[in-house]
């Protein structure tokens, strides 16, 4: 605070200085004007080429990694418009930041421009300097919401250099707007006429230099302003190209893990050490601004685990140049009770282990498991960065390489290897719990509409009251359907997240094997990792598929008429939004117009829709289980309380246990379906709207859906 | 949590293990041993020990995933002695320890496929002439050609043992949980054949095998009216009462001893 008043009041008191020495004239304008016309260009052109050695060894330090196919043409084309849309729809949510970016980054992005041709090329053209006015004024406007928001500065943005950009950013768009100012003529005449004159040309000079220095210089050494030069090229070679709209719309997802090319021996499993990240990857994490937007939102970070997303980002950096986290200046990582993980600590290199085998490196493991793979950090990211798929690629490593995943990480992978389900139980019991209810096998009739998969809460007493829930649901609307049975495996996403990549490509494999031998015209499921993991991440590897959540299907069942609701007579209810399909998925819609059609009025939480908060129970969590100051679940359902609802609705067969998990909790936890189901009333007989099986003519398109 | 030992001669001890293929209790798929695995792990927390890996069995793609999960456990790798199906493993087995001439040789107690009668290490002890150890808890020092071992007994007791090397040791779910098996080093690691002649084993070729039937556990009936009682008596494991401890006495007496029990207890007529 100090420092900052003092560095401004210096630029304002050196002025004032020079103004007031003024009459005291010697040097004539054309001097001064001589002076800033020699010292200009060589100011500029240093800071240029200055910026373009960083750049070259910036760049060297991103291929560092490993290669990644991008098109860099196409990806330079599409970068503006994935800036101008895509980037500022996440920006966009805070609107007083969206518009100080806009400002400040615009008005310098033209400054430079313009100061380039204006000062360096000498192209004194009184339009171009009236243009370059604008620029560093709207720059300088901007810059003064930046200094704002510095005053007192949220815990989540980095302090350090960070703390001084804003005077930079002012030296830079003040010093600019003045020394423009005699080339369009519009400066008072006895300004420049005194003995102060070549002073005031040397503090102007000066204030430029200062700008320059960290606007140019700082942009590719590693200063605060690096984030624009590696964040506008880690738009254009991003390493999932498909999350960015296009003109013609759509795109905007891209949520499945990448697979790892197992039968390429010599390709590394997963990330052991900085370079093994591919160099796009690398250059993402060199765009982090340290908004710690990633850590306001980390279920992880609040529950006082050993992970900070931001932090981690900079740790990769770190790693990528070489060197320890003193020099970090935000949040650490929390650890068990007060304080968190000192900074200064840990240290890497590229081409040393992230993770140490003993004592410490970059990064601790329990940092790397602590991640419930929300992808809410990702979400909320303003450069795009790519948190969840660094954690599974380092998660891979201590897997697949090292054999160490903690907790009962080893247990499940070894039940999954050898039962298909992490429970270890009899695969053959999967339908033990539909024992009543005759459900139609595939095997049996091999062509169907819709197939149901269960997944493997088969085998959890409380999700089988939702899957007899949703059967009963499913026949009231006479819907055609079937289930594997015990031909079903586990979709492979806990294996998958805790980095078993081996173990979840075998089950991937062989689930696509077992529905390739069928006939149906959709998936519909009632837990969203299944739904993820096969509608997103089995197309890799060869299985295509419609896949639908429960609810979704609910809700166009209830849509078609072919369903109807008792009116809700229970107390206020609100809705949690599991991560999987929310954020994984963009399904917010579906699950609350079900509630609709029940006649429930949601009470929505605080965070909710792609701001919901992870109930926990994602990526494994529950299995490392990383210690914490408090526990995920009982934030969630703290949420909840403060919803004032007594009833919260969920969508997903973790969500449901984890939150009942919670000790005395203040609302009661029911699945949509079982919502559903209690409502059903029996349509009158005679309406036939639509209920009636579909006729075979359905089944023909079947077939044309499965080739 | 192993315990490593510290006071090893050197680098020069040297463990072989003896692994088999196991087989999943309910999906009988073919996996690594679980006993033949916790041995594998108490002789890689042996320090500066050099482990070595020996199998004799079947040599098909199904087990050789399963030998792997050994290998995953970070060894580099195992040798292999290919054996027809019905052969007895012992010759080759006690070809190769002879040949290789490790001080200590762990394994599992008994095979999960098979005939599993756990008399492997017994016949190779006898026909190594070598000492043999059950149901090994921890290795605790090894000096001088001396082992200092906890072995496990019924209700977690220990009893400390010092057992003369080379020795024969077997391993149980006593000892220390293996560690996971990793990916790539399972990938990596080598499986190198041995050759050595099956020995055909004539008696086993006789034998009709079926499935295990589970046959229902007779409950003791306990009239209480304490709910302690009655769970106690339910939870209770058979009393092994009136038994007999007879140590410092000639094999004769031992053996004497051993046919009356046998006799009483209707095995022997
Ligand atoms: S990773 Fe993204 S959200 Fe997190 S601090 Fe960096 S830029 Fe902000
Ligand atoms: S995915 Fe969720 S838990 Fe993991 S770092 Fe991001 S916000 Fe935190």
């Amino acid at each position: 605070m100090d420092g900052k008043c003092s560095a401004q009041g210096w630029v304002y008191s050196a002025l004032a200085e020079v103004c007031r020495r003024g009459p005291a004239a010697k040097a004539t304008r054309d001097e001064v004007s001589t002076m800033l016309n020699t010292l200009l260009p060589i100011l500029i052109f240093t800071a240029l080429a200055l910026a373009a050695i960083g750049a070259v060894r910036r760049m060297r330090l991103w291929r560092q990694g490993r290669p990644s196919p991008v098109n860099l043409l196409k990806g330079l084309a599409a970068m503006p418009r994935r800036y101008l849309v895509d980037l500022h729809h996440v920006v966009g949510r805070d609107k007083m930041i969206s518009n100080t970016h806009v400002a400040t980054a615009g008005g310098f992005v033209a400054a430079a421009v313009l100061m380039i041709l204006v000062h360096g090329l000498g192209i004194a053209n009184p339009l171009l300097g009236g243009l370059l006015l604008l620029a560093s004024t709207s720059m300088f406007v901007g810059s003064l919401f930046v200094a704002r928001r510095r005053l007192n500065p949220p815990a989540r943005l980095s302090k350090g250099p960070w703390m001084r950009l804003p005077k930079s950013l002012m030296a830079f768009s003040l010093g600019v707007f003045l020394v423009t100012l005699p080339t369009v003529g519009l400066l008072p005449d006895g300004l420049l006429e005194g003995s102060g004159s070549w002073l005031l040309a040397l503090v102007l000079a000066g204030v430029v230099a200062w700008g320059l220095g960290e606007m140019f210089f700082g942009m590719t050494w590693g200063g605060p302003m690096k984030h624009a030069f590696a964040g506008a090229l880690h738009l254009a070679f991003h390493r999932r190209a498909e999350r960015f709209s296009t003109k013609k719309g759509g795109g905007g997802r891209s949520t499945g893990l990448k697979a790892l090319n197992l039968n390429d021996e010599a390709a590394p499993l997963g990330v052991e050490k900085p370079a093994d990240f591919t160099w796009n990857q690398l250059l993402g994490f060199d765009a982090c601004v340290q908004c710690g937007r990633c850590e306001a939102v980390c279920p992880a970070f609040a529950a006082g685990q050993p992970l900070n997303p931001k932090k981690l980002i900079q740790d990769m950096v770190v790693g990528m140049a070489g060197g320890s986290d003193a020099g970090y200046a935000g949040s650490p990582h929390p650890s068990q009770g007060i304080g968190g993980k000192p900074v200064g600590e840990h240290a890497g290199s590229p081409h040393g282990p992230i993770v140490a085998l003993e004592g410490k490196t970059l990064v601790d493991a329990d940092t790397l498991w602590s991640c419930t793979t929300c992808r809410a950090c990702v979400e909320e990211c303003p450069m795009m960065i790519e948190h969840v798929d660094a954690i599974v690629d380092m998660r891979r490593h201590l897997t697949l390489e090292r054999g160490k995943t903690p907790n009962k990480g080893a247990e499940v992978l070894d039940n999954l290897i050898a039962t298909d389900n992490p429970g270890g139980f009899d695969p053959g019991s999967r339908l033990n719990w539909a024992a009543d209810l005759n459900l139609p096998l595939m095997a049996d009739i091999k062509q169907v509409d819709v197939l149901l998969w269960l997944g493997d809460g088969a085998f959890d007493m409380r999700n089988q009251r939702t899957l007899r829930a949703l059967i009963k649901v499913l026949r009231a609307a006479e819907v055609d359907f079937a289930v594997l049975g015990a031909e079903e495996r586990d979709s492979g996403d806990v294996a998958r997240r805790l980095g078993d990549e081996a173990t979840f490509q075998s089950l991937a494999k062989r689930n696509i094997a077992t529905l390739a031998q069928y006939r149906f015209l959709q998936i519909v499921t009632c837990d969203p990792h299944s739904f993820h993991v096969l509608g997103n991440e089995y197309g890799e590897l060869g299985g295509h598929y419609e896949v639908r959540h429960h609810s979704t299907f609910i809700a166009e069942l209830y849509d078609a008429g072919r369903l109807t609701f008792a009116p809700w007579k229970g107390g206020r209810v609100t809705y949690h939004d599991p991560c999987y399909l929310g954020r994984y998925n963009g399904e917010y819609e579906a699950p609350r117009n079900v509630l609709k059609a029940l006649g429930i009025e949601v009470k929505e939480m605080e965070r909710s829709g792609s701001r919901s908060r992870c109930c926990g129970g994602g990526g494994g969590a529950p299995i490392t289980d990383i210690p914490g100051k408090q526990r995920i679940p009982d934030m969630r359902m703290n949420d909840i309380k403060e919803s004032g609802a007594e009833l919260v609705a969920v969508g997903c067969p973790q969500c449901a246990a984890m939150l009942e998990g919670v000790v005395d909790a203040s609302a009661e936890v029911r699945d949509i379906a079982e919502l559903a189901a209690d409502a059903l009333v029996e349509r009158p007989a005679g309406d036939a709207s639509g209920g009636s099986r579909r006729p075979a003519a359905t089944t023909m398109t079947a077939e044309e859906v499965i080739v | 949590m192993p315990r490593n030992v510290k006071s090893l001669n050197g680098a020069g001890f040297s463990v072989s293990v003896l692994v088999s293929v196991g087989r999943h209790p309910l999906t009988a798929r073919a996996r690594r041993a679980d006993h033949d695995a916790r041995a594998v792990e108490m002789a890689l927390s042996l320090n500066d020990a050099s482990v070595q890996l020996i199998h004799a069995g079947d040599n098909d793609t199904a087990s050789e995933e399963a030998l792997r999960g050994y290998l995953g456990m970070g060894v580099s790798g195992v040798k292999r002695i290919e054996q027809a199906s019905n052969a007895d493993v012992v010759p080759a087995l006690t070809n190769i320890l002879r040949f290789a001439a490790p001080q200590l040789v762990l394994t599992g107690t008994r095979a999960e496929t098979g005939e599993g009668s756990g008399l492997v290490p017994y016949l190779l002890a006898e026909s190594l002439g070598w000492t043999v150890v059950s149901g090994l808890a921890e290795i605790e020092s090894i000096e001088q050609g001396v082992a200092t071992v906890l072995q496990a007994l019924p209700r977690g007791k220990r009893r400390r043992l010092q057992v003369r090397l080379p020795a024969i040791a077997t391993v149980d779910s006593s000892a220390p949980a293996a560690r996971q098996s990793a990916f790539g080093p399972a990938r990596r690691g080598e499986l190198t054949d041995c050759a050595y002649a099956s020995v055909i084993d004539e008696l086993q070729t006789q034998w009709h095998i079926q499935p295990a039937r589970k046959r229902p556990k007779r409950l003791k009936i306990v009239k209480s009216a304490s709910a302690r009682d009655r769970f106690k008596a339910a939870a209770a494991k058979a009393d092994s009462g009136g038994g007999q401890l007879l140590s410092d006495v000639t094999p004769e007496q031992g053996a004497e001893a051993i046919f009356t029990l046998l006799k009483e207890e209707g095995v022997l007529r």
